[in-house]
């Protein structure tokens, strides 16, 4: 290498790490801001530039002020229900529709799985007008089971996930097992669902992560803020009256997205994976 | 598939049927479907269904509905507030073109040896993971008057007074909040990018770097042909997001100022106002528009990606050509 082609080779380097820890810098500085201001007192909030550090690190009056405020221990357990009940009782639909669609032929087979992929075009913000009229007459308006029934019914990516999964795992395997004298349900249930674990392990942190996100059919259907705050509506009761107190706001907001940090640093690999597979077919 | 067997009146008959293998295919099919079906009709079919007929009339959630044509699809076009939204959808588009690029290259610099690879991903995909509201008053924060981003462009040596209201001032609130839509996705679509990189074989790259192929051919012969597929794929999808976008402007500005899209002025128009017949014609407008778009994807996927895996095999030979050539030209010289 003669020194020019060195020193080209230097400046890239040099480059791309600039640029990545640019991009890096852009990406946490928003968040960076936030942690800083809740750790302020309001005294410290009232007099020194937002980027000042907290003189200490250690003032959690804040996020017990808004934690009380925001009324998040019953956000916090709603949404605890709410993501169990989704996750299993999607876990349960998706598998099982997945194996009926992937194992068996039947008339109408291509068309059902035509008519989920054309639920994907549909945007659900504008449906929302007309299944707010169907959940009234259901009843299921500021009731939390009507909210999980109707969360758990729009998930197409994870449909697609265990089907591809399914597609690796060989006939023979359930063949064989119809020999011994299995029946479909046992192929399903002991045999299949095992296998699909990582499959399911994936989907659960999707739909996991989307769910305890979800704020605008929470904030539509769930009006009812002071039994029904989900975590994400829950922040809403900063809108008003506290508008400008940010110190507080701040330590709201990073309660909020405390849980999804936590499953980010445990399930990394997962998560990649996941946004992977369900981008091929999604 | 219906059962074949004389099952009428004869339960005996039904549950010698209900034990064959055939039986059991009808049972099994029926019970794991009807859930998923149901679900899918009652909040995806009827309420599309409903949506159609709704737009037709002149309605309230409650009260009674007056029958008039095609006049709330007129309005649609008519009122300034309705299709006008639509054009704001231009700064979400010039935004994911942006957000694409970004992503290309980051995923093509992530894909290779970096030190702290893993860190620098991870604090560009994390956005992704927050939720709407919470994102929404971070940057109400992050943009207010001589907080976070005045303060760091004063860094930078920009005065205060110089510096616009990112979010009041009209020339320049619709590309703020799209820089929010960029921050909270560019690092999704670079995980989904590595992915598709991380794909090709990568013995292809290692006969490129033998052959003394640059970075930059690295990426214009191997990486670009490689995952041009999901790059169309998202450039489509972009389209399509752009046209309903909504998250930002409802929770950072709830569309005041000039910020309100298509979709936020629809959700104020059925919620707020309750003129519930506009906001489906709103909405069915915006599906055709989005059906529109998606036909015209499958075509362009027919037509430019015809035999995608011949085209595929055909160009990687076409790739290793090239290579060789380009090495061939390298020794000569």
């Amino acid at each position: 290498m003669t020194v020019l082609q060195k020193i080209g080779h230097y400046l890239v380097s040099v480059l791309k790490y600039l640029s990545l820890v640019f991009f890096s810098f852009v990406a946490v500085l928003p968040v960076v801001s936030c942690v800083i201001t809740a750790f302020k007192t309001e005294e410290e909030y009232q007099n020194t530039n937002v980027m000042t550090l907290p003189e200490s690190w250690l003032n959690f009056n804040n996020f017990l002020q808004s934690f009380d405020r925001a009324n998040m221990g019953k956000a916090f357990v709603n949404s605890l229900i709410i993501l169990v009940a989704v996750l299993t009782v999607s876990v349960l639909v998706g598998t099982s529709l997945a194996y009926v669609l992937n194992r068996f032929k039947f008339p109408g087979n291509g068309l059902i799985r035509n008519l989920f992929l054309f639920a994907t075009l549909l945007p659900g913000v504008a449906m929302q007008v007309a299944v707010y009229g169907i959940m009234d007459s259901l009843n299921f308006i500021n009731t939390l089971y009507g909210y999980i029934i109707m969360m758990c019914g729009t998930d197409v990516i994870a449909i697609y996930i265990y089907i591809q999964f399914f597609e690796n795992i060989s006939v023979s395997l359930d063949e064989s097992a119809i020999i011994d004298g299995a029946s479909y349900f046992t192929i399903y249930h002991k045999i299949l669902l095992p296998l699909l674990k990582p499959a399911i392990v994936t989907s659960c942190i999707l739909k996991g992560v989307g769910t305890y996100n979800e704020y605008y059919c929470a904030n539509l259907y769930l009006q009812n803020k002071k039994q029904l705050p989900t975590v994400a509506t829950s922040l809403y009761t900063f809108v008003g009256p506290l508008g400008s107190k940010y110190n507080l706001i701040c330590a709201g907001v990073i309660i909020s997205l405390l849980p999804a940090l936590i499953v980010f640093i445990l399930f990394q690999k997962q998560i990649y994976n996941g946004m992977t597979a369900g981008s091929v077919k999604g | 598939m219906a059962a074949r067997v004389n099952t009428a009146g004869d339960n005996k008959g039904f549950l010698k049927w209900a034990r064959s293998r055939k039986g059991q295919q009808v049972i099994i099919i029926v019970a794991f479907m009807i859930i998923p079906l149901a679900l899918l009709f009652t909040f995806t079919y009827l309420p599309f269904g409903e949506m159609v007929g709704f737009s037709f009339y002149k309605m309230k959630y409650l009260g009674k509905r007056t029958f008039v044509g095609w006049k709330n699809y007129a309005s649609v076009f008519s009122r300034k507030d309705c299709f006008g939204a639509l054009k704001l959808s231009l700064y979400y588009m010039g935004g994911s073109v942006v957000q694409l690029a970004l992503a290309l290259y980051l995923a093509t610099v992530l894909s290779f040896k970096v030190k702290g690879g893993n860190l620098f991903k991870g604090f560009m995909f994390f956005p992704y993971l927050i939720n709407g509201i919470a994102i929404g008053f971070i940057f109400k924060f992050f943009y207010t008057r001589g907080f976070v981003f005045d303060t760091v462009l004063q860094w930078c040596g920009f005065q205060l007074d110089n510096l616009p209201y990112w979010l009041k001032d009209q020339r320049i609130n619709n590309i703020s909040l799209v820089g929010t839509s960029v921050w909270r996705y560019f690092g999704q679509n670079m995980v989904l990018f590595i992915g598709a990189i991380m794909s090709v074989d990568s013995e292809l790259y290692e006969a490129a770097m033998l052959d003394g192929a640059n970075r930059l051919q690295q990426f214009r012969y191997i990486i670009l042909p490689s995952i041009k597929t999901i790059v169309t794929l998202n450039v489509i999808l972009s389209i399509t997001g752009s046209l309903s976008a909504f998250e930002p402007p409802y929770v950072i500005t709830s569309g005041a100022n000039g910020t309100g899209t298509y979709f936020v002025v629809m959700n104020e128009i059925a919620h707020t106002q309750q003129k519930v017949g506009l906001a489906s014609a709103m909405a069915v407008v915006l599906l055709l528009i989005i059906f529109a778009a998606t036909i015209l994807q499958k075509l362009f996927f027919k037509y430019v990606f015809r035999n995608a895996e011949d085209e595929d095999f055909g160009a990687a030979k076409k790739r290793e050509k090239q290579l060789a050539k380009y090495a061939a030209r390298k020794a000569g010289r």
